[in-house]
């Protein structure tokens, strides 16, 4: 177990830069998500961290010693692939014994410890088998043992998950977590997508074109996005962004509807009004928050409850009906959602601005 | 008439013209390949007032000269060189073409690209041409007549380097990263990760290395003076220089050379198709 500091870090490929000198403090025993487009630079930081990509500036440490220059054998951290990189040639008893390739262990002391691995990961019974008789989630879950089985500083997982089918990438995120909770190890995963991100993290790192734009525990990021990016990228559906004129106090919507936004620093006139669908709900409004008027143009039933798609001066609004209430399409409607639960953003920097 | 018709339709819904077309052109392509083999075999099983009787079966097949050729001190020495060398040089080719081949394809290093194609390059001038700086570089060195000049020219090749770097190239780095995460050694990871995963194609080139280098001819014509070290090819020929030519002699000898040949191609087929249609496709 393990703190790890990234400081100034920064990666250049030729010309290009990937990442731009960033700071991040992962304290021992957290799990932190790197989350963020393709491109962003996540994977390349973690890559960075394990020591199979070089860094061009800034320091790495990991357990308060610096790594710049170590080989990724010395690091004493675990990874985790994509495609599970599990080796195809030998067994699964084999393939979790390479992560004790360089151990002084004896012989029956490591195949003690591959079978306790086996075991907590309910490997047992596929021990002998070859990966190729494996199912997906069953691979990553040996790719796993051989990171377990050597009790490392870190574990860093890059989208270990993507390659899984929905179903069972929800049961291996609870795999994951609860394993994380079981052995504390220091964790750093890197995923694109905000789900996993959200449920899996202690702490999320959003990163965009090699910046880190926000750092902070799942409910900071839903509850005060710095900024649009994370607003839009944090939540599901995605959260709705109306344009808005300021106008002494408050403020006109480009589309259907009204607005009262108790702005405290407004810089600007243009503003982006945020709602996340989950709060915006059929109401005949009232005078306080958002209220938007359209076209139902898309029902969606989830069953819990049901997401409703309306058009309003060109542009599409997302909100929600408890699950029984299922608006007709073409029908007009009107959706509301209270003061306290609406964001703003300014148009032209795209930073959340402070209500009241 | 129409049930007929129909019933004939159903009964043989795949041949088409286009096929009897290919088909034809296959079996004579396999004659034209099979006769030569088969009078081969045949003339081996007559005795020497035969030799021109062109009959393919003969009247009276006989052993002997088996038993006189397996008998003959030279040729199985022969039948030894020829398995030294072309097992040395199969050996030394999966082991140096690949590591070369696993470097140019996985590590990024100044000048990568000009070694490569400096490689590739050496495709394009035919043997004729290399015979002679090999005989002066043999006879330089003090190879000629030795299994070592034999050898040397073909330890290596550029065909089995670029061959191994196309499918080195086919690895995923995750395994090797994850190697490296696990302490391998680059070596080690070479040897034990990565080869394994190009099984397929080593066995390839272990097969055509083998075969080319047990029918290989030329070169160890050049580079070989005594008896004693020629392969088989040279040796065969040799019936044919000293002696009135002994064609059954010659044939029988040759009959045993194509054995292992016949062997490999009938136990390692499935590889050797792959191997070319891999070959083909990567290449």
């Amino acid at each position: 177990m393990a703190t790890i500091e990234l400081e100034r870090l920064v990666k250049r490929f030729g010309p290009a830069t990937v990442v731009h000198g960033i700071d991040l403090s992962i304290q021992d025993g957290e799990f932190v998500v790197l989350v963020g487009p393709s491109g962003c630079g996540k994977s390349t930081t973690l890559r960075m961290i394990a020591g199979l990509e070089e860094i061009s500036d800034g320091t790495i440490r990991i357990d308060g010693r610096v790594v710049n220059e170590l080989q990724p054998r010395d690091r004493n951290i675990a990874m985790v692939f994509q495609n599970y990189a599990i080796y195809p040639h030998v067994t699964v008893a084999e393939n979790i014994a390479f992560g004790l390739y360089r151990s002084k262990l004896s012989k029956s002391e490591k195949r003690r410890r591959v079978e306790q691995v086996a075991e907590t990961l309910g490997l047992t019974h596929l021990l002998e088998r070859r990966p190729s008789a494996l199912s997906g989630g069953q691979r990553q879950r040996v790719a796993i043992g051989r990171a377990m089985v050597r009790d490392p500083a870190a574990f860093l997982f890059d989208e270990p998950l993507s390659n899984l089918d929905a179903q069972l990438r929800t049961q291996m995120r609870i795999e994951i977590k609860r394993l994380h909770h079981r052995l504390g190890t220091t964790s750093v995963f890197v995923t694109h997508d905000q789900v996993e991100a959200m449920t899996m993290a202690d702490r999320i790192v959003v990163m965009r074109e090699g910046r880190i734009l926000q750092v902070g525990t799942p409910l900071e990021l839903y509850e005060k996005p710095v900024d649009v990016f994370t607003a839009r990228f944090i939540g599901s559906p995605t959260m709705n962004l109306l344009p808005a004129s300021l106008k002494d106090g408050g403020a006109a919507l480009a589309v259907g509807g009204s607005v009262r936004a108790p702005l405290a620093s407004a810089t600007s006139s243009e503003i982006l009004v945020g709602a996340r669908p989950h709060d915006l709900v059929p109401s005949s409004a009232g005078s306080e928050g958002l209220t938007v008027s359209g076209t139902v143009a898309v029902v969606e039933t989830l069953g819990s409850e049901t997401l409703v798609h309306i058009e309003s001066a060109g542009q599409t609004i997302i909100g929600s009906a408890p699950g029984r209430q299922i608006p007709r399409i073409g029908e007009h409607l009107t959706l509301h959602a209270p003061a306290e639960k609406l964001y703003y953003f300014d148009k032209a920097t795209e930073k959340a601005l402070t209500a009241r | 008439m129409k049930a007929a018709a129909s019933s004939q339709g159903l009964s043989m819904p795949n041949i088409r013209p286009g096929r009897i077309v290919a088909w034809t052109l296959l079996f004579i392509g396999g004659v034209i390949m099979v006769t030569p083999l088969l009078f081969m075999l045949s003339t081996s099983l007559k005795d020497a007032s035969q030799v021109y009787d062109l009959r393919v079966i003969p009247e009276a097949p006989t052993l002997d000269n088996y038993i006189e050729i397996l008998g003959d001190g030279r040729f199985t020495r022969w039948l030894l060189n020829s398995t030294l060398v072309a097992v040395i040089v199969t050996l030394s080719n999966v082991f140096f073409d690949s590591l070369v081949g696993y470097t140019l394809a996985k590590f990024r290093f100044r000048g990568r690209y000009i070694v490569f194609i400096a490689i590739l390059s050496t495709l394009m001038i035919p043997t004729e041409m290399l015979v002679l700086p090999w005989y002066l570089m043999a006879s330089q060195f003090g190879w000629i007549d030795s299994y070592w000049g034999i050898m040397f020219p073909g330890m290596m090749t550029a065909f089995g380097t670029f061959l191994m770097k196309q499918f080195f190239e086919g690895v995923p780095d995750d395994f090797l990263e994850a190697a490296r995460i696990d302490g391998l050694n680059e070596f080690t990871i070479w040897w034990k990760i990565a080869m394994p995963l190009i099984t397929p194609a080593l066995s390839a080139l272990a097969i055509f290395t083998f075969l080319g280098n047990w029918t290989a001819f030329f070169w160890p014509l050049i580079v070989t003076t005594s008896a004693e070290l020629y392969t088989l090819p040279v040796g065969l020929s040799s019936f044919a220089v000293e002696q009135s030519i002994q064609w059954e002699k010659i044939m029988t000898g040759a009959s045993i050379a194509t054995l292992p040949t016949l062997i490999i191609f009938l136990f390692l087929q499935r590889y050797i198709v792959r191997g070319v249609m891999l070959a083909g496709l990567k290449g």
